[in-house]
């Protein structure tokens, strides 16, 4: 048991793999779920650019992607990923399906908020004069940010219990070792190790999250 | 100013409910400088009419012109520059939250690219106008009801726009605050030379600060014109919303007949009273009456019994009329003839043509 001075530094190596596989996610999740959940939001009948054929059609995809279980999506989209990486195992590779996963669930809690937007607001800025994609950028997004920022935290919650499922199939990470140290090799020590770091860093995401939604609401 | 010709506004079958027809062949002109009021019962179309002027709404049929411009005819380029000299206002304000009043007052002009010092110093001078410059850094959700619709008038103002629509931007006020933002209404409209359409339910609204109206019902304009013709004018349901005249006792009570006057600064004085008693003998009662302030006037309804009426009543009534008095006989227990009376439908119809008040400058 005198080995956690050997294990240690590779439990902080792979939290920091976690971290990178969630973080670089998490960007381009927001970068490709944000425009996503606009579109979904304002191609809707009676919203700002109603288009009910591209309306349902996103819907559709959005549904699909969210009702695939994340374990079978990290199979279905693995010759995607080696498309892009040039391999499926690592923490480089799982970036692709975390993604693939993230960006319809984060669409719709995009959607969800900016629909919350008082539509009187989007009048009134229409009455002055503003184009439809100035209505997006000063009234829908701002109105809707500290909703936005609750979803994104939200997103980035459910990305690390999808990076440490990805860690089943050798996807890197604190996932990856909980199986690799702790599951095969029975030591439920390690597991326990693992289950707490988890439990911190999402803790620890949430806090921030919660808060800067909050400054943002009442500032 | 704003003219709109003939105008339908049918918003077509949903699976919820039925087609509307929320305009019905409705004209009507707003001149330059005018104060002009739209009233009527709910779901008249009233806030369709105000947000026909920016195109909000689009018409069915029919053409919308303000300032000269054909409004219909603009393609969304001419219509997004139209919208920049027609501000609005409304009821639930619709400010943004996530901006400070400054901010809020500063969108329009950030829309018109206008460069950041010339907004700053736009922005000091619209909050200074509305009272407002100490809270320039607050929050919509720190302002009182009329402190946000002071916020919402100084955006609207913005742009320097020539004609402001205000859809029932009142109502959701205690009293105390829509005079305040009435008063504002009616300075702004004064130092800028602003047009005004004002929607509104509530005839004080209308009487405080308009100088003509047109009431609506179903869609269509019923009545209207500048206030104080509207008020002479016989049996005008407008009028009756305006200065209701006092409730006649019901039928058989007793005997005599009903005489209303109304009573304008035009009207000749003392003239009914000197013939019905003096003239004709007549015995003559004060049954009823009210008394309002219409644009800056007084106007009064006054309800008299008279009694030992032998023939000679009528003649002298229409001598009356003649000379300028505005009586007429009521019948005892019949209100006068509502607005929203529930006519058979009149297909072929013409639409109503209401040409409000010329003169710009109303004497106030
Ligand atoms: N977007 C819409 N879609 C369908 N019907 C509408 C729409 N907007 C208004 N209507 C209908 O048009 C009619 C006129 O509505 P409008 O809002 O102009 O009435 P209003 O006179 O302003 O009433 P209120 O005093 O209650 O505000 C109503 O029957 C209403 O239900
Ligand atoms: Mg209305």
């Amino acid at each position: 048991m005198n080995d956690w001075s050997r294990i240690a530094p590779q439990l902080l190596d792979a939290t920091g793999e976690t971290l990178y596989m969630v973080g670089v996610a998490t960007a381009l999740t927001v970068l490709l779920g944000v425009p996503l959940g606009v579109l979904l939001t304002i191609t809707a009948p009676g919203a700002l650019a109603p288009h009910p054929l591209l309306n349902r059609v996103l819907g559709l995809v959005v549904n699909l992607g969210r009702s695939l279980p994340f374990i079978i999506l990290l199979v279905l989209v693995a010759p995607v990923t080696r498309g892009i990486v040039g391999t499926t195992i690592g923490s480089t590779a799982t970036i692709v399906p975390l993604t693939i996963g993230a960006v319809p669930f984060l669409a719709r809690l995009v959607e969800t908020s900016l629909r919350e937007v008082a539509h009187g607001k989007v009048e009134a800025t229409l009455a002055m004069g503003a184009r439809r994609r100035e209505v997006v950028r000063t009234v829908l997004l701002p109105e809707a940010l500290p909703s936005l920022v609750a979803g994104v935290t939200v997103t980035v919650v459910a990305l690390i219990s999808y990076s440490a499922m990805a860690g089943a199939i050798g996807g890197g990470g604190l996932g990856d070792f909980a199986i690799r140290y702790g599951y095969q090799q029975f030591r439920t020590d390690i597991t326990l190790a693992t289950v707490v770091l988890l439990l911190v860093v999402v803790q620890l995401l949430q806090w921030a999250g919660d808060r800067w939604a909050r400054r943002l609401a009442t500032s | 100013m704003i003219e709109l010709s003939d105008v339908r506004k049918v918003f077509p079958a949903r699976r919820t409910a039925g087609e509307v027809v929320a305009l019905d062949g409705v004209s009507m002109s707003v001149a330059r400088g005018e104060f002009a009021g739209v009233v009527g019962p709910s779901g008249s179309g009233k806030s369709t009419l105000a947000r026909l002027v920016n195109l909000l709404e689009r018409p069915t049929s029919g053409t919308v012109t303000v300032d000269g411009r054909v409004l219909t005819d603009l393609d969304a380029a001419g219509v997004r520059e139209a919208r920049r000299s027609i501000g609005m206002i409304f009821q639930h304000f619709n400010l943004l939250d996530s901006r400070t009043a400054a901010g809020n007052v500063e969108h329009p002009l950030e829309l018109a690219g206008l460069g950041r010092t010339e907004r700053r110093r736009r922005v000091a001078d619209l909050l200074d106008l509305v009272g407002l410059a100490d809270r320039h850094a607050s929050r919509p959700a720190q302002l009182s009801g009329g402190q946000k619709q002071r916020v919402a008038i100084a955006r609207a103002l913005a742009a320097r726009p020539s004609v402001l629509l205000c859809d029932e931007a009142t109502s959701a006020l205690d009293p105390a605050s829509t005079t305040g933002v009435l008063e504002l209404l009616r300075q702004v409209r004064a130092e800028l030379g602003l047009t005004v359409l004002l929607i509104t339910h509530e005839m004080s609204v209308v009487r405080a600060v308009c100088d003509s109206a047109v009431l609506m019902s179903e869609g269509r304009v019923v009545d209207g014109g500048p206030l104080a013709d509207v008020l002479a004018r016989p049996g005008s349901a407008l009028a009756a919303q305006l200065v209701p005249a006092p409730a006649t006792p019901a039928v058989g009570e007793r005997g005599g007949a009903l005489v209303l006057v109304t009573v304008t600064d035009a009207t000749p004085h003392g003239a009914v009273l000197q013939t019905l008693t003096a003239e004709l003998g007549l015995s003559v009662e004060v049954v009823g009456g009210s008394v309002e302030t219409v644009a800056g006037r007084r106007f009064g309804r006054l309800l008299l019994r008279v009694e030992g009426d032998d023939g000679r009543l009528d003649p002298a009534l229409a001598r009356l009329r003649a000379g300028g008095a505005l009586v007429e006989r009521a019948a005892a227990g019949d209100p006068r003839p509502q607005p929203d009376a529930d006519d058979a439908p009149r297909p072929d119809r013409e639409p109503d043509v209401q040409r409000l008040a010329d003169a710009p400058d109303v004497q106030r």
